[in-house]
């Protein structure tokens, strides 16, 4: 097992306000990791700083293998190799759920049309909606959307996904789709970070959970262990509440 | 007073109708044989009364027939549409009866009352319009004072733009590229090589022979080709990360927003030339194209910032998730979703622009009002400003029709919210 991804001392600040307390963090390859916390904790903030959606001012980001700053010069490449899906699907409106697909492969990694279309066609199966392949995202339920949105973030065959609250703008019963997505995703042997509130699927899936509050990371375990017997009152606190 | 205050009901609907009908029969006969028979039926009352009358008739005819759910489907379309209230009511009477008073004396200057026939003015005997102007300048109008016999290369230029359009609605998709750079970079460089001439044993016609229709054509359509890209790369310049292209971009569209086209024009001719060094010479059509070109850019860039900046920001982030940089983000995920948004707002400026073209009047160019302004001072044809301006006035809304009508269909057939 080897490191993919490493945050050493980051800290973030929006003006004023310290979103991010010298975070430090280790991900493996192959690894679960489900982040949980209080909104406003900067669970979102630190999976968007891994792709350089928001950007750190102090410590060190490396992932595989290159450090994330400023002097970045090819950033797209490690975006290219990091998926994210979000908590709005993001999916580009104006392009058929194909087409969402296929651009970035097409135009980022220069795949042929036909090759990238397959591609396409067998991730849009791994998530069952290949069937919707020509509609717009307009006329799909946001669970279809959100599977499309994961669908089209595996099209550039990414080594790690970033999941930011991929469920909390759906209805609840497409909440169960989505997650089945992601549980598969998971055994196929993806390195995954995910922002998610539902207990249920980290339980399932994580190997280790991460609790955050006010920009720190307040306890890190093992999945069994952050359940069973949370360390911190913090912890404890948050989990009664929310299980 | 329960009989003073009758309302209509079903029962007695017939006799309601009836006399109602009467009374409006009576409001409407009275403005029609004023209008047509000089024939004042109410002149037995009083001035001010007899000039109200038929409304005040119409009025009370239309309360009687306002009967809720009377059955009758006719009666109830009208008293839903036109005769709901008594306020409708009179405001559909005044609208019909403004209608009927002015509409003729409208239709009989254009059509009933005008001249077609002849070939001078002595010809137009009638009270109407005298097309016969227009007739006998047409061609000027639409040429400018462009050769006679060199007339057909600007047909040619047209007709072949034209069979371009056309072929791009109907080519398979994968030529219809081609035939969109075909016609942004290659047809531009012919069309006026065609039409100015010089080479390939043409005559040379200068640029301040052209003028009428054609010239409006070719102003706008350049300005129009034109002033789309620099548009864009003007807005995405405003919204720039960096300080000396965002400050250019502001700097840039600020001036030009701040200034009246007229003055932009008057510079173009009688100031850039002082900044050429002695001898250079730059057309004096080319001068106008820039200066429109430029104008239009400036008003463009504002309009398409504003559908930049309604796409969410989950758009960029999206886009920039998957690996593309600026250029791929912007002109395959964000331009393409903010041109959409803002089509209406680019239609409104086409529009602006293509009316603006008159404008060049000012550097001595003629375009097709400018043509129409030179015919009225003609000394045989004085006294044509009527007809030649409600003429250039037709042209113009045709065009500016027809554009906004393309626009309107553009925006449903992108549309992916079905």
């Amino acid at each position: 097992m080897s490191k993919i991804i490493e945050l050493k001392n980051v800290n973030k600040w929006f003006d004023k306000f310290q979103a991010l307390k010298d975070v430090n963090l280790e991900v493996n390859q192959q690894e679960k990791i489900v982040i949980c916390g209080p909104s406003g904790s900067g669970k979102s903030t630190l999976i968007r700083c891994i792709n350089r959606l928001e950007e750190h001012q102090k410590g060190e980001i490396i992932v595989d293998g290159k450090e994330i700053s400023a002097n970045t010069k090819d950033i797209e490449k490690i975006r290219a190799e990091v998926g994210m899906v979000f908590q709005q699907f993001n999916l580009f409106p104006h392009l058929s759920i194909l087409d969402n697909c296929t651009l970035a492969p097409i135009w980022v990694k220069k795949m042929p049309k036909k090759q990238a279309e397959e591609l396409a066609m067998q991730n849009l199966e791994r998530v069952q909606i290949a069937d919707q392949a020509k509609k717009f995202p307009g006329q799909l339920s946001g669970g279809q959307q959100q599977r499309s949105a994961l669908a089209r973030a595996l099209c550039m065959e990414p080594k790690i996904m970033l999941f930011d609250e991929p469920t909390s703008a759906l209805d609840p019963e497409m909440i169960k789709e989505v997650l089945d997505s992601m549980v598969d995703l998971a055994k196929a042997g993806m390195t995954m970070i995910v922002v998610t509130h539902e207990m249920g699927f980290a339980k399932e899936v994580a190997d280790n959970m991460i609790f955050m509050d006010e920009g720190k990371i307040v306890e890190k375990a093992k999945t069994k262990d952050f359940f069973d017997n949370p360390k911190s009152d913090r912890t404890k606190l948050f989990l009664s509440q929310i299980l | 007073m329960k009989n003073l205050l009758i309302k209509p009901s079903k029962e007695n609907l017939t006799s309601f109708v009836t006399l109602g009908g009467l009374l409006i029969f009576i409001g409407f006969f009275d403005v029609l044989a004023n209008k047509f028979l000089n024939l004042n039926v109410t002149g037995f009352l009083p001035n001010k009364v007899s000039y109200f009358a038929p409304l005040i008739i119409g009025t009370i005819g239309l309360y009687l027939i306002r009967i809720e759910f009377s059955g009758n489907k006719l009666l109830d379309k009208i008293n839903t549409n036109f005769n709901s209230n008594n306020l409708n009511a009179i405001l559909t009477l005044i609208v019909i009866f403004a209608l009927i008073k002015y509409i003729p004396p409208v239709l009989n200057w254009l059509f009933f009352d005008a001249n077609f026939i002849g070939n001078t003015k002595e010809d137009c005997t009638g009270n109407g319009a005298c097309w016969v102007f227009v007739k006998v300048w047409f061609n000027r109008f639409v040429y400018g004072m462009y050769p006679d016999a060199e007339q057909w290369r600007i047909n040619s230029a047209f007709i072949m733009l034209f069979s371009l359009v056309g072929a791009s609605f109907f080519v398979p998709a994968k030529f219809k590229k081609y035939i969109l750079i075909f016609l942004l970079f290659v047809y531009p460089v012919i069309g006026l090589k065609v039409i100015s001439g010089g080479d390939f044993g043409l005559k040379y016609v200068e640029t301040g022979a052209w003028g009428g229709l054609s010239l409006t054509f070719i102003v706008s359509a350049f300005a129009l080709i034109l002033c789309f890209p620099i548009g864009m790369f003007l807005a995405l310049g405003r919204r720039s990360q960096l300080p000396a292209i965002r400050y250019t971009s502001i700097g840039f569209i600020e001036l030009w927003r701040g200034v009246p086209l007229i003055t932009v024009l008057f510079m173009s001719a009688v100031m850039f030339p002082m900044f050429l060094p002695d001898g250079t010479y730059v057309d004096k059509l080319i001068r106008v194209l820039i200066a429109i070109t430029l104008f239009e850019a400036a008003y463009m860039a504002e309009v398409i910032r504003g559908g930049l900046q309604a796409l969410p920001k989950g758009q960029y982030e999206a886009a920039k998730s998957l690996g593309m940089g600026y250029w791929r983000m912007h002109f395959l995920i964000i331009l393409p979703q903010a041109l959409k948004l803002v089509i209406p707002g680019i239609a409104n400026t086409f529009l602006a622009l293509v009316k603006d073209t008159p404008l060049i009047f000012v550097v001595g160019l003629l375009e097709l009002a400018g043509m129409v302004n030179l015919a009225k001072t003609n000394p045989k044809w004085l006294g044509m400003a009527m007809e030649g301006y409600v003429f250039a006035g037709l042209v113009f809304w045709i065009i500016c029709y027809a554009m906004s009508r393309y626009s309107q269909n553009l925006e449903k057939k992108l549309s992916t919210e079905r």
